[in-house]
């Protein structure tokens, strides 16, 4: 009995694979892995509006090669087990891509999943390294939209010497956070690279601290310089933006960050907005930059949300742009959709131009934004 | 030498506010020889009123600093009255462990009612600063070092002159005998708890204003400091805690300006171990014999 419910069972399956394989679908499914209720809900319900405009998008404009785009939503709720869970019935729905989670704690636990069912997923927004990973080897099947935190370094570096012309800086962090030490090493490597000198070495601070008067009057004492770099977050950096405008020789020199610094915190930390000039950080995505495309989507999306987009919004968006491009391209077998979209060259989005480098972390640019009197004031497209 | 000075400022400044603290410090301990533990948080808990009635009320400053540390002295005088005098009669490691949960319970309460977000205090002092001689001088500086000096001659005004005080200097060296000279034990240890709480609400605020950012926990590592600072210049003694506030800060400020943030709290924390042993009594403090 026991043998012949087996063979059943087995019969079953073949013949369902079968069906799967032989069977032309007239729709196109994408699967959405996202976090659409809970507090982390900011992130994924922003993801999935500009998921569902995109695909209403291309739907207008025909489909992928004739075929209608369908979406099959599921909310994870930040929960990793959930997310497992989800990307299991996406997958045996037949979904070609999945797109998700929005937060790296669910992306790293259905990125095994992705792994074994070799259907890609790819996160608009999860910053963590070990995301796109298996172990110590890259894991195919898992890719990125944003830039990973440590690229910031890069991309600041750059700015520092090309658009505000720096021949001198000096680099502050938190040395409690991985965030803050990777982006101080990889901006200094970057910065000296560009023939630019770091005066001092790296000047580290504990995340418990409130006074940094005594570091930045050493810092002071270093000399003339361009240019200051704090990598950490905004509930110091604005404490050491407001100290650094009361010490001697530091009032007006240009402040960078990373992504950290984009806080509605910075400015009352900072003392108040008038004190926040002269200050920059990159990110991911901004809506005060001058590019056609970045306003039109803008403003279709402020139609469609009814409320303007973020840069949650905006990555999305490009993955799934991107994946579209990669179905066009490859047809609706998941394993070659991957290859596809790892083959990713230049691809044009509203977050910039990108491409995949051998970890599935997009090489793109990122923007920096400046502040003046703790407005964005200006927004540059920064290429790594 | 200019870094030299600037950082002497910036010393005298951060220490300015450990010695506010640890006036509160050492004026409870030398009255009932408890090391109240929870000071840091009393501490926290003033820069929250004087916020909360800033932001909310409305408040002038000055009406907002006196609101707070009357609130503060207020909530000073329920810890008394609730932990600590059920304990008057315990050993003095039932008082002090009973200090460090009344701590933890001030953290953890603020952080139930006000949430684990920081919050940024309301700039109602915009800071100014003067360069002297090539010094840059901080109003807020200004203003932190003379309140905790002027504080810390009123306060030595009150217990050595007046009659409050010398109730507080009788109960420090024999309550029974203090209470069989008329003295009310109580109300004493009372206002002695009102005035230290007080001046906590002061220097939470002052604090505020210098470094804006509140936060739930942001009384802890200062208020070890100034315990530190009150050991220091020798616990119990009122001029002794404003010089080992200032001492403290002076070396942790050299150490972050031409060593290492890093090794602050370490150089601070060795300085603490390095005093309990070779004059437990601190630096103002005259070695008293045990008598068995």
């Amino acid at each position: 009995m026991k043998k012949l419910i087996g063979v059943l069972i087995l019969a079953l399956l073949v013949l369902s694979g079968f069906t799967a394989c032989s069977s032309k679908p007239k729709t196109i499914k994408i699967g959405l892995n996202l976090e659409l209720t809970g507090e982390i809900s900011v992130y994924g319900v922003p993801e999935k509006l500009a998921a569902e405009m995109a695909v209403a998008e291309i739907n207008k404009a025909g489909g992928i090669d004739g075929k209608t785009v369908e979406l099959i939503i599921y909310d994870n709720a930040y929960n990793s087990a959930k997310a497992v869970e989800n990307s299991q019935k996406l997958i045996q729905q037949g979904v070609v891509a999945i797109l998700g989670s929005a937060t790296s704690a669910p992306t790293l636990a259905i990125g095994p999943v992705a792994l074994d069912s070799k259907v890609l997923t790819i996160t608009p927004s999860g910053t963590n390294a070990k995301v796109t990973m298996n172990g110590t080897a890259v894991n195919p099947f898992v890719f990125r939209a944003c830039f990973i935190d440590p690229f910031q370094g890069l991309v600041l570096a750059n700015f520092a010497s090309d658009n505000l012309d720096a021949k001198k800086a000096v680099v502050m962090g938190s040395n409690s956070s991985d965030y803050a030490k990777d982006l101080a090493s990889i901006f200094t490597d970057q910065f000296e690279a560009n023939g630019g000198e770091v005066l001092g070495s790296v000047f580290y601070y504990a995340d418990t601290d409130a006074d940094f008067s005594a570091q930045l009057t050493a810092i002071a004492a270093l000399g003339e310089f361009d240019v200051l770099f704090v990598a950490d977050y905004a509930a110091r950096a604005g404490l050491i933006i407001n100290q650094a405008r009361a010490t001697a020789g530091l009032e007006t020199v240009a402040i960078l960050g990373p992504d950290g610094f984009e806080s509605p915190d910075l400015n009352d930390l900072a003392g108040g907005a008038a004190k926040v000039n002269n200050v920059f950080f990159s990110t991911h995505f901004s809506t005060i930059v001058d590019n056609a495309k970045v306003k039109k989507f803008i403003a279709d999306y402020t139609t469609s949300a009814g409320e303007a987009p973020s840069a949650l919004s905006a990555l999305a968006y490009d993955a799934m742009y991107m994946l579209f491009a990669a179905i066009d391209k490859a047809g609706t077998n998941p394993v070659k959709v991957r290859d596809a979209l790892k083959a990713t060259v230049g691809f044009d989005g509203v977050t910039g131009t990108i491409s995949f480098d051998d970890l599935n972390n997009p090489i793109k640019s990122a923007i920096v934004v400046e502040l003046t009197n703790g407005v964005q004031t200006n927004a540059v497209i920064v290429n790594p | 030498m200019t870094q030299f000075l600037q950082q002497v400022i910036n010393g005298l400044s951060i220490g300015s506010v450990y010695a506010l603290i640890a006036l509160g410090y050492t004026m409870v301990y030398g009255i009932i020889k408890l090391i109240n533990f929870a000071h840091g948080d009393i501490f926290m808990f003033g820069a929250y009123i004087g916020m909360i009635a800033i932001t909310s009320f409305k408040l002038p400053f000055f009406v907002a600093l006196v609101v707070a540390m009357a609130v503060t002295a207020v909530f000073g005088v329920i810890i008394e009255r609730v932990a600590y005098k059920p304990l008057r009669k315990s050993s003095k490691t039932a008082a002090l462990i009973t200090a460090i949960g009344v701590s933890f319970l001030i953290q953890n309460g603020t952080q139930l009612v006000m949430g684990a977000n920081i919050y940024a205090f309301p700039q109602v002092i915009p800071n100014q600063y003067f360069d002297v001689f090539g010094l840059r001088i901080n109003l807020l500086q200004l203003i932190i070092f003379f309140t905790s000096i002027v504080l810390m001659f009123i306060l030595q005004f009150i217990v050595k002159k007046t009659r409050l005080g010398r109730a507080m200097r009788s109960v420090a060296v024999d309550k029974d005998a203090s209470v069989l000279m008329g003295v009310n034990v109580d109300n004493t240890i009372t206002i002695t708890f009102a005035i230290g709480s007080a001046l906590a609400a002061a220097a939470g605020i002052m604090v505020g204003l210098y470094y804006i950012k509140i936060y739930p926990y942001m009384g802890f590592a200062p208020g070890l400091k100034a315990f530190v600072a009150a050991v220091f210049g020798g616990i119990g003694i009122i001029p002794g805690a404003m010089i080992g506030g200032f001492a403290i800060g002076l070396i942790e400020t050299m150490v972050a300006g031409y060593g290492s943030t890093l090794y602050k709290d370490a150089v601070v924390y060795s300085i603490l171990i390095l005093i309990l042993l070779i004059k437990p009594s601190g630096l103002l403090g005259k070695n008293t014999k045990e008598k068995v």
